[in-house]
């Protein structure tokens, strides 16, 4: 079986997150560029399975920078087989349907029994590329799976959603994306480290793939950005007795209770 | 904010990464309360153990990384930004390798040091005895012959991880011929004979165990002795010099730790209307602070590639482990005065640092002893 798993490369939550205000793009030098570690909870998914399940391919994918190359490593050293980073100029502030077909055709390209990704990145915070990348690749998808199990011929999981859990399952191939209740990614380790140098390592252009970025097709473009306004002092209860009262009608009065 | 450094590839890069993404994740969230209350965290070494950490200095046939020390020696700085005994414990584990690794014949490599590389099992040195310290030469601890191999007796004092090693690599007097009566041997956590007085009572330093190991006729097969009879001081000194720039390491590992806390404080606590940093007086301790971190690090690395092309690094690794630990201890007071009244607190690590950077002036050749090293060789050079 071949299992991409989507990764992206994400500025460290330890850092300032900060937009480029000129460009509306994030500051990518304001902090620490890290694997993000919902992706990395999905190649844990993928690595554990290819450990128990020999003959198993995990392949890690990611559209980004030139900097990319750095948290595809730590991929491989983690235990993936191979990486694919797509790498093009015109992927700058990318929008998510185009990040949608580059990834689909990438996908394609490799060709897969399932993809693995996170729910929702730490930074654009879209949640839909999942289910956007099964769309074009015309496969179904299981999306928000907060456990998982995998066969030959299907996934099954738990959907958690604010009213409740359901089972689904799929049959392959398939796009499925999990949530923060699955376990954490395992470290790489030294010998890890020392693997990844030798292991297959491809990066892709727009043009390998077949695709324009100045296709006269609809897409998103930033207008304007702002910086986030400065929040507002909050409330201050002073208990003088009626403390408990106080903070009821605060409560009641902002809807909360 | 991570150290800038410049690594020689990129599987160097990820290896440091690796070592700072443990430290901030497993590390960190730990180091206060074990310190606080005196826990040795065993689990650590462990979880570095596994991670392939623990071995990075020795050879790849015994199950060792094969680093060379530019590399290795900033991954002990990374453990050490994040916990100072953690770091004095991967260094003190490399220097209880080291005479086997060094000095071993083939046979006794490969029976002994797989397991003592393998990250699961943690050493111990016993080179200084309580009335020799700083000339160990004046050792007392004896290894007399008996059939198949020695008998030791006597009483090691200071020892790291004593009573929590799994094996003790132990200088002892074969001969009365001064610094050419001792020979070195391996000696497992689980020989008859040897046992752990209770561990001392320190200033800092205090989730790693210092303790006396005593000596009652412990027997040590012959096979266990590394080295020829009498080498035991040279080998003693050869793994000192490449301890120290273990030691010097983990200083400036422990010094951007203060740096890093001092500089956080320092932006957002304000005074006179403005964050104190702003005060060039108090902006100025702070540039010290970082210059004294840049030429530590700069100083142990030197020394390291020196160490790596196989040149002689001895006066280079003495410097190092003076200029890395005597900055730590300014740094570190620096911090403490950073912070003002907050730095007094134990609510803050500053204190913490400064307790930890004295030791490091003090163990492995005190810094009068870095300086005796240095200028004996700078008497001998032409
Ligand atoms: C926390 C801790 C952990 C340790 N771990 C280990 C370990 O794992 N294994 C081990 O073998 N040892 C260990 N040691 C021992 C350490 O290496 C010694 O404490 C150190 O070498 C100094 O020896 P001493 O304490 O006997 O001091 P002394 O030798 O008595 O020195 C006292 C003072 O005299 C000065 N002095 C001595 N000789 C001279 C001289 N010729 N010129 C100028 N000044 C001089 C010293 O610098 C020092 O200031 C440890 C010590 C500590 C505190």
């Amino acid at each position: 079986m071949r299992i991409i798993v989507l990764v992206k490369e994400v500025p460290d939550t330890y850092g300032d997150r900060k937009l480029d205000l000129e460009t509306g793009l994030a500051d990518r030098s304001a902090s620490e560029k890290v694997l993000d570690e919902i992706g990395e909870r999905a190649l844990e998914v993928a690595i554990s399975y290819a450990e128990s399940h020999a003959g198993t391919e995990v392949v890690a994918l990611s559209v980004g920078p030139d900097s990319v190359p750095t948290t595809l490593r730590k991929a491989l050293a983690m235990g993936a087989t191979s990486a694919v980073h797509v790498l093009d100029d015109a992927l700058r502030g990318s929008d998510l349907t185009l990040t949608a077909e580059v990834l689909s055709k990438a996908i394609e390209r490799t060709t897969f029994d399932l993809v693995i990704a996170g729910n929702l990145s730490t930074d654009g915070t879209a949640g839909v590329i999942p289910s956007m990348v099964a769309e074009l690749l015309g496969v179904p998808h299981a999306t928000n799976l907060g456990s998982i199990d995998i066969s030959e011929s299907e996934v099954r999981g738990m959907r958690t959603t604010d009213d409740g859990t359901m089972e689904i399952v799929t049959p392959l191939p398939a796009v499925v994306s999990i949530t923060e209740r699955m376990p954490d990614a395992r470290f790489p380790n030294f010998k890890g480290i020392m693997a990844a140098k030798k292991k297959p390592f491809e990066t892709v252009s727009l043009s390998d793939l077949g695709i324009d970025a100045e296709a006269p097709v609809p897409r998103s473009i930033v207008v304007a950005v702002a910086e986030k306004s400065a929040r507002a002092a909050g409330v201050k209860i002073i208990d003088e007795g009626n403390g408990g009262q106080q903070l009821a009608d605060f409560l009641i009065a902002n809807k909360l209770a | 904010m991570p150290a800038s450094r410049l690594m020689v590839s990129e599987e160097a890069d990820d290896i440091v990464a690796l070592a700072r993404e443990l430290a901030t994740q497993k590390l960190a969230p730990r180091v206060a309360d074990d310190e606080k209350q005196a826990i040795f965290p065993r689990d650590i070494f462990a979880l570095l153990g596994q991670a392939g950490l623990m071995s990075l200095p020795y050879p790849e046939q015994y199950g060792g990384g094969a680093q060379p020390a530019e590399i290795y020696l900033q991954v002990f700085e990374e453990i050490g930004a994040a916990w100072a005994s953690v770091g004095v414990g991967i260094s003190v584990h490399a220097l209880s390798c080291f005479p086997l690794a060094n000095y071993g014949s083939e046979e006794q490599k490969s029976r002994w040091l797989p397991e003592m590389l393998s990250g699961d099992t943690l050493g111990a040195y016993c080179l200084s005895e309580a009335h020799a310290g700083s000339d160990p030469a004046a050792m007392r601890t004896k290894a007399t012959r008996t059939e198949g191999g020695y008998l030791i007796n006597g009483a090691k004092a200071w020892t790291t991880h004593g009573g929590n090693a799994d094996f003790y690599t132990v200088m002892a007097r074969t001969a009365d011929t001064g610094g050419r009566g001792i020979s070195c041997f391996l000696v497992p956590a689980d020989a008859e004979g040897l046992s752990a007085a209770s561990p001392e009572q320190k200033m800092g330093l205090t989730g790693s165990p210092t303790a006396t190991m005593n000596f009652d006729n412990v027997f040590v097969e012959e096979a266990r002795r590394i080295g020829a009879e009498g080498q035991g001081l040279s080998i003693a000194l050869a793994a000192l010099e490449s301890g120290r720039l273990g030691i010097a390491a983990v200083a400036t590992g422990l010094a951007q730790g203060a740096l890093d806390l001092a500089v956080t404080y320092a932006k957002s606590r304000e005074a006179f209307g403005k964050a104190i940093i702003d005060h060039e007086g108090l902006g100025f301790v702070l540039a010290d602070m970082a210059a004294d971190v840049e030429s530590a690090r700069a100083t142990y690395l030197s020394a390291a590639r020196l160490k790596d092309v196989g040149r002689p690094f001895g006066k280079q690794a003495a410097i190092a482990k003076l200029v890395a630990t005597d900055n730590a201890m300014k740094v570190t007071t620096n911090a403490v005065q950073v912070l003002g009244g907050a730095g007094y607190t134990k609510d803050f690590p500053a204190e913490r640092f400064m307790r930890e950077a004295k030791v490091m002036q003090i163990f492995e050749g005190t810094n009068q002893i870095q300086r005796l090293v240095i200028s004996r060789d700078l008497a001998r050079a032409s």
